[in-house]
């Protein structure tokens, strides 16, 4: 192999920062939306699940494509977002990771709300009627009791947004060290027909992807919690 | 406030499901244990969950002495309500060990006063279980764990929602003498759901009767026990007696108690966990009662009681009728032949002896 055919490893890295600070912000929101869905009885409650789950069923590129707009340096929260720091939202790093966490949403939500569902009533009623409160009951009972969906929202979040594409490059397109992610690079090798770059990362994304899947699949296997 | 008055709970509650309504209205004096009894789907658990203020949606008003835990403009949550409560299902958190779950407990007090964690375990005999994970336990062990975490919460009203109903018999005899000790050791009210006959004979002090979401009775246990519609068995061939009595001495060496009954004396299979002086309630069922009209010779019966016969309430399209005595002012029943009553000559009023055999006061389950 020629040293020229050795791929510049920065998109990997912004890749993997890119999926840690989305995963970490979706830990954040996703977790009380999804312990709100789990408990709700609301009429709003189907409505919010159609909507999280939105990302699964469009193309990226309609994502991407209003995610465009609606950051855009014209669009209210794209001005805002100049007049406070001085950049645009689009193109820019900061622009990817809010795409990025509405596009991931569901890959935290979805396993996070199963695991609080499959927790049930019960164990938040014992630990009322210990004395723990709605705060202290969420911390110690339920979140211990569904740490495999918080394993299982975090490592699918982070490998979900390694992969993603069509969003990445409506919203971020292709500026290396800002918004060259991982698969932008990997076209890019491809259109002008480096294949020994492209298969160098594209077959890292694979194995990558794949000791990710073994990882969540394989940890059902630990510390078993058996939930009556 | 007298202390008596702090042991006032009062309901006024009501709470509407599809199909059922529960609609309480009742000021009850906690003494030692309270019986909450009635059949399956009568609201005894709604009830004792919204006491401890696990069903928001209840409306009404229930104070504890002075201390309004719910009304129509404020509700006291549940971790604010000083009750314990033990779950049927136990709900023991499977994340932690069995000291995991007392120390969730312990951590969480108002203080420091109040039942020590050693003494909770040592009143469980959860000193080997401790470092177990509670999966590993049986459902007697797991019971047990339930109910120490309970009391180290430091409860002043004490929830038992049918305890050993998940359990078999076995385990029930395991855990029963536990429960049974729970009143004296910690002297905390409670209030116990059940719906056997058998249970209620055993802990409680006094009955409440819930049937179809309303009190249909309250009164010491063996007066509503006693009561025909309230014995629950689906046949009147299984009629119980709940006798009242009170421990006289305890023949250690010959395992048996002496009791007496009304002024009578008799002998029952000994009566651990109960000391001399105070009252317990025997459970005999009719079938194991004879009738004599004299004092009977060569026989291995030694419980007589002498009383007059009270009534006879012949069995439908059977072999049989009840026969009601009364002893001193409590009524035993019998479970008698047609052929035998008229044999024997037996008519209200008549002079006659309840023979009980030892063995028939089986305070097992």
């Amino acid at each position: 192999m020629s040293i020229n055919a050795m791929p510049d490893l920065g998109p990997l890295w912004l890749s993997l920062t890119l999926a840690g600070v989305t995963s970490l912000i979706l830990l954040f929101l996703g977790t009380p939306l999804a312990w709100w869905l789990s408990g709700t009885s609301s009429r709003f409650k189907p409505a919010i699940e159609a909507v999280t789950a939105l990302p699964l069923v469009l193309p990226p590129t309609v994502l991407g494509f209003y995610f465009l707009i609606a950051l855009g340096p014209a669009s209210p929260i794209g001005s805002f977002w100049v007049r406070i720091t001085g950049e645009a939202l689009t193109f820019s790093f900061s622009g990817l990771v809010i795409a990025s966490v509405f596009y991931s949403l569901p890959f935290m939500v979805q396993p996070l709300q199963n695991a609080f569902e499959s927790v049930g009533r019960a164990p938040l009623e014992a630990a009322a009627t210990l004395r723990a409160g709605p705060i202290d009951s969420f911390f110690s009972v339920a979140a211990p009791l569904a740490r495999r969906g918080f394993i299982t929202g975090t490592v699918l979040s982070f490998a979900h947004t390694i992969g993603e594409f069509g969003v990445v490059l409506m919203v971020g397109g292709n500026i290396p060290g800002k918004t060259r992610v991982i698969s932008i690079a990997i076209y890019e090798h491809v259109e002008t027909l480096n294949y020994e770059a492209a298969h160098i990362l594209s077959a890292g994304l694979i194995v990558f992807s794949f000791i990710v899947l073994l990882f969540v699949y394989g940890s059902r296997r630990w510390n078993p919690i058996y939930v009556r | 406030m007298s202390a008596s008055d702090q042991q006032r709970l009062s309901l006024r509650v009501r709470l509407a499901y599809p199909g059922f309504t529960l609609d309480v209205d009742k000021d009850i004096q906690l003494a030692g244990v309270t019986g909450l009894f009635g059949p399956s789907g009568g609201g005894k658990s709604t009830l004792l969950r919204i006491i401890a203020g696990l069903e928001r949606r209840a409306a009404g008003q229930v104070n504890f002495g002075d201390e309004v835990w719910q009304s129509d403009t404020s509700f006291m949550p549940s971790y604010r309500r000083p009750v314990g409560y033990v779950f049927q299902d136990t709900r023991l958190f499977p994340h932690l060990t069995v000291q995991g779950n007392l120390q969730f407990a312990l951590a969480r007090r108002a203080n420091d006063l109040g039942v020590a964690f050693d003494e909770a375990v040592s009143s469980m005999d959860l000193q080997p279980l401790l470092h177990r994970h509670v999966d590993a336990l049986s459902g007697g062990e797991r019971q047990r764990v339930a109910i120490a975490r309970t009391l180290l919460t430091n409860p002043r009203l004490l929830l038992l929602d049918e305890p050993m109903a998940a359990l078999d018999v076995g385990r029930k005899r395991e855990i029963l003498p536990y429960i049974e000790a729970l009143q004296k050791r910690f002297g905390i009210p409670a209030i116990y759901v059940s719906h056997a006959v058998n249970e209620m004979a055993r802990l409680a002090d006094n009955v409440i009767v819930l049937e179809g979401g309303r009190i249909t009775a309250f009164g010491p246990a063996a007066d509503i026990l006693n009561r025909e519609d309230m014995q629950l068995s689906a046949s009147p061939f299984d009629a119980v007696t709940v006798m009242e009595v009170r421990v006289v001495e305890h023949m250690r060496a010959l395992h048996l108690t002496r009791v007496d009954h009304q002024g009578q004396f008799i002998t029952v299979p000994m009566m651990a966990g109960t000391t001399e002086g105070e009252t317990a309630r025997l459970l005999v069922r009719a079938g194991d009662v004879v009738i004599a009209t004299e004092e009977p010779r060569g026989l291995s019966v030694r419980n007589m009681l002498i009383g007059n016969l009270l009534s006879i309430s012949p069995l439908q399209n059977s072999a049989f009728a009840t026969v009601s005595v009364d002893v001193g002012g409590a009524v035993i029943k019998a479970q008698l032949t047609h052929q035998a009553v008229t044999e024997l000559g037996l008519v209200t009023g008549s002079r006659v002896i309840a023979l009980i055999k030892a063995a028939s006061f089986d305070r097992n389950l």
